[in-house]
């Protein structure tokens, strides 16, 4: 097992130097200038070409990509992200006040997700054809082709201004704070996220208990005088889990990028909207810290993966 | 005689394919006494694990299952209850697979499987219990350092180890009957014998009755009492292991001897009988050997030949069985 995970784990810190080096560069290769950016149209005069250049080379960004990206790198490492080329504040702190309402979103939305997924896709594969297992089969081809902003509009209809049970913007109110406060703000976005990833979740739990059914592990489990019950929880389902999560892990991002659209309509104060608007307005240092820490988020989440394989499938822990 | 432990009469079996209707087995009957051993022998897809599964409803949803009796002990298996099956499964009948690389459970210790085989017939579920018989078992069917295997995955036990624990599994609550579908078929030669080995001392310790299903002409010859032998889906003699080896009243009960010049090969291995076993989904009219019988005739070609009794405890479906009687 530890030199399984040495494996991964030395994998993992390649591919995140490759993300790094090719948000960097992507970033720095987009048309438009965050210096320019910031100085209306209207006072754009001949001076202002020394101006932007003065201001390039403090920053630094007139020299060569190579260098900045070392320069940039050897500061990461050391915990420093830079500051925000519009406002002067540390990256580092930007993110850090934004990651966790993300976080909590992501989190609550996946675990939504999964209790979606697991009961409809055991029931649809326990019962194939049957009206439960067509059911099932429109909701999750509903969840993954409605789009999100999409079933937030209706939802923001129906429940917040309809009737009124649930709020529909920010994270908490100010003038009334607490958990249960929390808890209801986060109940429409993190509903929304859920049952939008809840989809491709319960056709891959359907499919792969489909296949753990057939297996003759399955009929020596009956054999010996097993009830359905212990069949599908006892057998069946720790060996169907072993295609699954893989499936949940690649399909973090996705995740992520749901939680960004919802972040937008929902005025949820996470990652995603300072993303945005970094990205509307050039803001280099902030974007590329945002990347860095997704990269950071998905690679911590297949190494997750991995360990949970390793929990799962006593095979694994050979290889 | 006494009452059999098994009796299973007219039973059929259908399967509903893309291809049409396959009838699987056909109007089968099947007598197990107490202790006996009763070998079913046929070429590959003649219908013997569709047999065999039908006893205890282990067959998927979509075979159609259709029997006048099946009956343990005299307990009607067609109509029990789910509950009360299950108690019968893994209890007084226990079942071997046919490949033990995928009949365990690959994610459970193979511990935890054998110990489950007990727990589930325990009056007062008792895991400690449990579990210190099958190491007990596991022991007594030859695995070697039992206390420490328990803890092991099926991926580290050989093939032959895994059939070890399967008939450990097996016979883990003193079965009446044990029914084995090729328990060697999947295992190396030399792997074969330790297996039959264990698996005649485990029916000679327990009293079982066995019902074997085997390729194997050998094994046939050494283990058991009684053959039933088994042509698309149905049954076409039934007789003493002597009396059928010695005087075979069945055309292709006799194609199979004939090619054994020796014991230890397979049916399939040696293609024993030229031609191949009809399709099921549309099986030939009249007796469903015909094409491939060296005796056929007209009247084979039209009628199907009833399963007669021709003499104590053995049977024929074959017109002309009169005929082999008297070349032997
Ligand atoms: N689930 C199923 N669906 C459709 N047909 C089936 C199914 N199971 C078995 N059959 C058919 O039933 C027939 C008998 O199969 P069975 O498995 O009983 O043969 P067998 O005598 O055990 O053969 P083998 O020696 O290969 O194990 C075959 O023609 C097979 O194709
Ligand atoms: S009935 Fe006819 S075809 Fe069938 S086995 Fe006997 S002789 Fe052969
Ligand atoms: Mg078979």
């Amino acid at each position: 097992m530890g030199a399984f995970l040495v494996r991964r784990l030395s994998i993992n810190v390649l591919v995140f130097f490759l993300i790094t080096i090719a948000v960097f560069a992507l970033v720095h290769k987009t048309p438009g200038d965050p210096i320019a950016m910031q100085i209306p149209a209207d006072q754009l005069n001949s001076g202002s070409a020394d101006f932007i250049a003065q201001k390039r080379a403090e920053l630094g960004l007139d020299r060569s990509l190579v260098v900045q990206y070392w320069h940039w790198l050897t500061n990461a490492l050391h915990g420093d992200l830079g500051y925000s080329l519009l406002n002067g504040r540390p990256v580092t702190e930007l993110l850090g006040e934004r990651i966790g309402p993300t976080i909590e979103l992501m989190g609550v939305g996946l675990l939504i997700s999964l209790l979606i997924a697991f009961p409809l896709g055991i029931l649809a594969a326990r019962r194939r054809n049957s009206w439960l297992d067509y059911g099932a089969t429109v909701v999750s081809l509903g969840s993954v082709s409605i789009p999100v902003f999409f079933v937030a509009l209706i939802v923001i209809y129906v429940f917040t201004l309809k009737f009124q049970w649930f709020p529909s913007s920010g994270i908490s109110d100010p003038t009334n704070p607490g958990l249960l406060d929390s808890l209801h703000h986060l109940v429409l976005p993190a509903l929304i996220l859920g049952f939008g990833n809840s989809g491709p979740f319960m056709r891959y739990v359907r499919s792969s208990m489909i296949t753990e059914l057939d297996a003759d592990y399955v009929r020596t489990a009956n054999a010996k005088g097993a009830s359905p019950r212990r069949v599908v929880l006892r057998h069946a389902f720790r060996n169907s889990l072993i295609p699954v999560l893989t499936v949940i892990a690649t399909n973090l991002p996705q995740l992520l990028a749901g939680a960004v659209v919802i972040e937008q309509v929902f005025a949820w104060p996470g990652m995603g909207q300072l993303a945005v608007s970094s990205v509307n307005q050039h803001d280099y240092s902030v974007i590329v810290g945002f990347a860095l820490l997704i990269a950071i988020i998905v690679l911590l989440s297949n190494l997750l993966a991995d360990v949970l394989y390793t929990v799962v499938d006593p095979r694994v822990r050979l290889r | 005689m006494t009452e059999p432990l098994l009796q299973i009469k007219g039973l059929s079996v259908d399967f509903r394919t893309d291809d049409g209707v396959v009838h699987a087995v056909t109007d089968v009957s099947l007598a197990v006494q107490p202790g006996e051993i009763v070998a079913i022998v046929g070429e590959s897809g003649s219908g013997k694990t569709v047999t065999a599964m039908s006893v205890l409803r282990l067959l998927p949803k979509a075979a159609e299952v259709s029997a006048d009796a099946i009956a343990f002990r005299g307990t009607d298996l067609r109509t029990l209850s789910a509950a009360r099956l299950r108690a019968i499964r893994g209890g007084p009948v226990g079942m071997i697979f046919q490949d033990p690389m995928t009949a365990l459970n690959p994610v459970m210790t193979i511990g935890g499987q054998v110990a489950e085989a007990v727990l589930l017939h325990q009056r007062r579920p008792d895991r400690k219990a449990a579990w210190r018989r099958a190491v007990e078992l596991l022991g007594l069917v030859g695995v070697p350092d039992p206390a420490e295997r328990v803890k092991q995955y099926p991926h580290e036990f050989s093939g032959g180890m895994r059939q070890r624990a399967m008939i450990a599994m097996a016979i883990a609550n003193d079965p009446d009957l044990i029914i084995a579908d090729e328990p060697t078929t999947a295992l190396d030669v030399t792997i074969q014998a330790q297996v039959l080995a264990l698996l005649r001392k485990a029916q000679a310790e327990t009293g079982a009755a066995t019902i074997l299903i085997t390729h194997d002409l050998g094994v046939v010859a050494e283990l058991a009492d009684r053959v039933v032998v088994m042509y698309a889906g149905r049954v076409v003699e039934s007789a003493g292991v002597r009396e059928l080896f010695a005087v075979p009243r069945h055309p292709y009960t006799k194609g199979l001897l004939a090619s054994l010049p020796r014991m230890d090969l397979d049916v399939d291995q040696l293609d024993p009988i030229p031609g191949n076993p009809p399709n099921m989904a549309a099986p030939p009219a009249g007796c469903p050997f015909h094409p491939r019988c060296p005796l056929a005739r007209d009247r084979c070609r039209t009628e199907l030949p009833p399963l007669l009794e021709i003499g104590v405890g053995r049977s024929s479906a074959c017109h002309f069985h009169d005929e082999l009687a008297v070349t032997a």
